[in-house]
């Protein structure tokens, strides 16, 4: 496969709006910062509460202006994926990020498709892949041997290429 | 008292003596007859407002046997407001539930509820203002109404006095009606010997009441009676130096306010704009629709109330009377506030599967709990800042307002107080200034354990074993000393950001008391 060379891909285009994606590994919070760091606008960003990883909004601060960030930490993982589709729906946000852990499966990740169709843009940060209805998944890692690199591995992508782009 | 050798002449021998010349100016003011000035002012006193109102709400006014709420005193329960049947029958206010028990076997009672109370206070001033427009509160349970020139409206102030009775007795409400020149002799007169001082006459219809009519606290109370000053009259008589040394400049503050000498102006507590409105339906209804329906009716004739003085709700509470006299509530809250009935309606409609309808409803009653300042504005396409707002208020009703947050900069070093939650429907965005790198997931430290090297070659760390790449450091972090945090006794800590052969880029720090130890705080990427 070919390396995209050292260039940023264009993650809007990739990610286009009106769908769901997800994004797997170590390196997926960046992933999402840098997804909100190409959109403008309010990022929504739900945790449960039972997460102990919080967001460190001086960490964020190297990627987008934590003032756009709205934090929501729905009681569990079922109030989340119905918090996630409340915020797609209204399309209020053009990011929508949830950390749902375990991968939505087929029933959620159509439900979340449903309500993204207004507009809004998802993103799952997840810890393991599943068969579902994501538009794109993305394994993002830090590449070892590197302070700040990162390898994005483009692994589904229903309309499109696959890809891998490596950052510095 | 023998060590104070003048007060024992104060004791009145028969007859008094006629009062001493008055010492300050305004004291002829209130002796001369009606002058231009004069003020009437008519306090209402509800001696048993508690109870009555808690019998009005339970429908059963004017229950012949005997009825009390209680609280806690001093750690015991006891009689807060009695009924008047529970009065005949011997119970006071401020006995023990146990002694009214024994004393009363089959009295009836019902926990006080301050919050309940309150409303209702406020409820009175509200109906009071239909006999003057300056309504004051007077301690716990007293308006005062300023009804100069008001009272040939009703026919007289006697006529008046009977109109207030009569319209509480209606409510099922005891009212003791009192008018003088002052505030503080409306009130005496009110509590002690409900009745009328003609114009220019309130000391001598004050005169023999006791002290306790003084507005005094029970010690200035005991105090003076311990002397034998037990009427307002023998107080005014005394002499003031020697009062005022012994009892407090408070005591003859309270006779001067109650015979005029000084003036005490009655501050209006203006009742608050309550939005609120009330259907009451002729059969029951259990079907969504229908509650939805009745629901409409009443946000618009709320938010027109709201629109008209220039607010909007924060905050708004339905309530449905359920045939089985049970009352559903629902609750919704606003991330920033609004009076467009087809949005509320929209937050209500969610609200509606959790309300029980049980046998029928069969009215329904909205009020705007909070409401804040919103300026009319020109009609206009929606914005993101409304949608935002809106998808805030949504989620604040679906998991609790506190649950949607922002984060704030905070003046802090210490990296997991360099910020604070706050929730996003009370809080504005405020930008995050440039700050050290720092990492993007931050959790509760994880200790490595007491391992060799600055930092350690290798370490395990949630069942994996990492070895050190490369490292920047140290970032020395102090302990801020005025903020006693547990977590940061350990002293100082070196903060090094740590690149591992495997992948994880992490952040570590030492910690050197009582020895050194590693931990993990981060996670960069």
């Amino acid at each position: 496969m070919l390396d995209s060379a050292m260039k940023q891909p264009d993650l809007t285009r990739l990610l286009c709006a009106g769908r769901v994606h997800e994004a797997m590994g170590l390196g997926n919070r960046v992933f999402a910062a840098s997804l909100a760091r190409a959109l403008s606008g309010p990022v929504i960003w739900l945790i449960t509460q039972q997460s102990r990883e919080r967001l460190c909004p001086q960490g964020l601060v190297r990627f987008f202006d934590p003032a756009r960030l709205i934090l929501v930490s729905p009681p569990d993982r079922r109030a989340l994926l119905q918090s996630m589709e409340e915020a797609l729906r209204s399309g209020a946000a053009p990011l929508v990020t949830g950390e749902t852990g375990r991968a939505p499966d087929l029933t959620e990740s159509r439900r979340l498709q449903l309500a993204a169709a207004g507009g809004g843009r998802g993103l799952c940060l997840i810890a393991d892949a599943m068969t579902n209805a994501a538009e794109t998944r993305w394994h993002c890692s830090p590449r070892p041997g590197t302070e700040t690199a990162q390898t994005w591995d483009l692994v589904k992508n229903k309309k499109g290429a696959l890809g891998t782009w490596s950052l510095a | 008292m023998p060590d104070e050798p003048a007060l024992p002449c104060l004791r009145p021998q028969g007859r008094r003596p006629p009062p001493p010349t008055p010492r300050r100016a305004a004291a002829p003011r209130a002796q001369a007859g009606v002058s231009a000035r004069t003020r009437r002012i008519l306090a209402i006193t509800f001696p048993h407002l508690a109870a009555e109102a808690q019998l009005r709400r339970e429908g059963r006014r004017g229950l012949e046997i005997p009825f009390a709420i209680t609280g806690a005193v001093k750690n015991a329960l006891r009689l807060i407001s009695v009924n008047p049947a529970a009065l005949r029958a011997g119970l006071l206010p401020g006995m023990s539930l146990a002694d009214a028990r024994a004393a009363c076997p089959e009295v009836a009672t019902r926990p006080q509820s301050p919050d309940r109370h309150e409303a209702h206070l406020q409820a009175l001033v509200r109906w009071a203002e239909r006999f003057s427009p300056i309504v004051g509160r007077d301690r716990e349970d007293t308006l005062v109404l300023d009804i100069t020139g008001c009272a040939h409206l009703f026919g007289g102030e006697a006529a008046m006095a009977r109109e207030v009775s009569d319209a509480c007795a209606a409510l099922g409400l005891t009212a003791q009606t009192g008018i003088a020149d002052t505030r503080g002799g409306a009130w005496a007169l009110a509590h002690m010997s409900p009745g009328i001082a003609a114009a220019g006459h309130t000391r001598a219809a004050l005169e023999d009441l006791p002290i306790s009519a003084l507005r005094l606290n029970e010690d200035q109370v005991e105090e003076l009676s311990a002397v034998g000053l037990s009427t307002i009259g023998l107080v005014a008589n005394g002499p003031r130096g020697q009062i005022a040394r012994r009892f407090g400049v408070e005591t003859l503050k309270r006779l001067d306010q109650a015979l005029g000498a000084e003036p005490e102006p009655i501050s209006p507590a203006r009742a608050e704009p309550r939005f609120a409105a009330r259907l009451s339906l002729p059969e029951p209804v259990g079907l969504t629709r229908d509650v939805m329906a009745g629901l409409e009716n009443l946000l618009e004739r709320v938010t027109a109330d709201l629109a008209r003085a220039h607010r909007g709700a924060r905050h708004l509470r339905l309530t449905a009377a359920r045939v089985d006299s049970r009352d559903e509530t629902a609750e919704i809250r606003l991330a920033r506030p609004n009076r467009d009935p087809m949005r509320l309606r929209a937050l209500f409609e969610r609200k509606m599967g959790e309300m029980d309808a049980g046998f029928g409803i069969e009215a329904l009653h909205l009020v705007a709990l909070e409401t804040e300042t919103l300026k009319p504005t020109q009609a206009r396409r929606e914005s993101e800042g409304d949608r935002l707002a809106d998808l805030i208020s949504r989620l604040g009703n679906r998991i609790g307002f506190e649950n949607v947050t922002r984060l704030l900069p905070n003046e802090s070093h210490i990296p997991e107080r360099a910020f604070t939650t706050a929730a996003a429907a009370w809080s504005e965005p405020e930008s995050f200034p440039a700050s050290l790198p720092r990492p993007i997931s931050l959790f509760a430290p994880e200790p490595l354990g007491h391992l060799p090297g600055r930092p350690p070659e290798q370490f395990r760390w949630r069942g994996e074993t990492l070895h050190l790449l490369s490292a920047t450091g140290p970032e020395r972090i102090a302990p801020e000393w005025w903020w006693d945090d547990p977590e940061w006794r350990s002293g100082p800590r070196d903060y090094w950001r740590v690149a591992t052969r495997e992948g994880p880029r992490l952040w570590l720090f030492q910690t050197h008391r009582p020895r050194p130890l590693w931990w993990i705080q981060g996670q960069f990427a």
